[in-house]
């Protein structure tokens, strides 16, 4: 089969395809990235996400989105999938699911909530939680594409514990400013106790609207909408403001 | 609790060769022009219901059957589709 031409498959209909888990790594006690192979994939863009459907001997099926973690190498994909206490699909990928079993997949999906290595403005990432995946992919395709473009992220998570990718956060790319928020237990001698993002933290961590940047933000729905009225209170267009929230139904 | 319009990427991706959600969607009872992607979309339904960020009507439903889609779009006035330039 012909691949696209167009990475990301912004043109053509969709169908489910058989991927197989290829490895994994676990990046917190309940957050596992999935390493999927899945034949002819036609490459997709930073921000995009997979639908990931799941069968049961009994024919039952549970279906569910998850974010690309970063760009594809070759056929394989990266899935970073938080485990839900109360979930239904992501105890089973992130806890039953091996080195070899097939899962349905269905991507990439999404045009909107994407960034492209040729975009030139600087750019503001937000997140809430495990919203930091698809926001991850954008600075490892920053990386991968060698784009000098000025990015800051501002990482809202639980604890120290809960960080995802923490290793690669620690050293960020030259041009990239990182930093966070706890909500619920802070570092040893952190400034302040454990608290929501606020609109200071918005706007320390950010731009100045007059620079025009771009900004993403991810999280569960309160957060996104939170953070989305502090951006725009603060000035920026509400069009360069791009959100994603997750659902009720995530797990 | 809803999500949004970024979630039924997947499930529009399965009718449209297009993307959707990158769609601009102008809302038949306010007026308001929203990309696709920022509806806020309910699923505690027997499928997607998505609804104006600003009125709250209803826009856009979509039901997916065994062997058929339904997609209701009374609520939207238009939709103004990006197309790759030639």
């Amino acid at each position: 089969m012909a691949r696209a031409a167009v990475p990301g498959r912004l043109t053509g209909r969709l169908a489910w395809r058989v991927a197989t888990l290829a490895g994994y790594r676990d990046e917190t006690p309940t957050a596992r990235t999935l390493v999927l192979e899945v034949p002819g994939w036609p490459g997709h863009l930073a921000g995009q996400h997979v639908d990931v459907r799941l069968t049961a001997e009994d024919g039952y099926r549970a279906q569910r989105s998850y974010s690309l973690a970063g760009p594809a190498d070759g056929d394989r994909i990266e899935l970073t999938v938080q485990r839900l206490p109360d979930g239904e699909v992501s105890p089973y990928l992130t806890e039953v699911y091996s080195v070899g079993d097939p899962v349905e997949v269905r991507g990439p999906v999404g045009g909107w909530f994407i960034w492209r290595p040729t975009a030139t403005e600087p750019v503001l990432l937000v997140a809430g939680g495990s919203g930091l995946v698809p926001l991850m992919a954008m600075l490892r395709a920053r990386r991968a594409a060698g784009s000098r473009v000025p990015f800051r992220l501002i990482y809202s998570v639980r604890s120290p514990a809960d960080v995802l990718y923490a290793d690669e956060l620690r050293r960020p790319q030259p041009g990239v400013d990182v930093s966070y928020v706890y909500t619920r237990q802070v570092p040893e001698g952190w400034r302040t106790p454990p608290r929501r993002i606020s609109v200071a933290d918005v706007n320390s961590g950010g731009w100045p609207p007059d620079f025009e940047p771009t900004c993403f933000v991810c999280g569960p729905t309160g957060f996104v909408e939170a953070v989305a009225d502090m951006l725009v209170a603060l000035g920026h267009d509400p069009s360069r403001v791009k959100t994603e929230r997750f659902g009720p139904t995530g797990g | 609790m809803h999500e949004d319009g970024n979630a039924m990427a997947g499930p529009l991706g399965e009718i449209f060769t297009m993307d959707v959600t990158s769609a601009v969607e102008r809302c038949a009872g306010c007026g308001a022009a929203n990309p696709v992607a920022q509806l806020r979309v309910y699923r505690h339904a027997p499928g997607w219901v998505a609804r104006c960020p600003a009125c709250e009507q209803v826009v856009l439903r979509l039901v997916r059957g065994p062997d058929a889609a339904w997609l209701d779009l009374t609520g939207a006035l238009s939709l103004r589709i990006p197309m790759p330039t030639r």
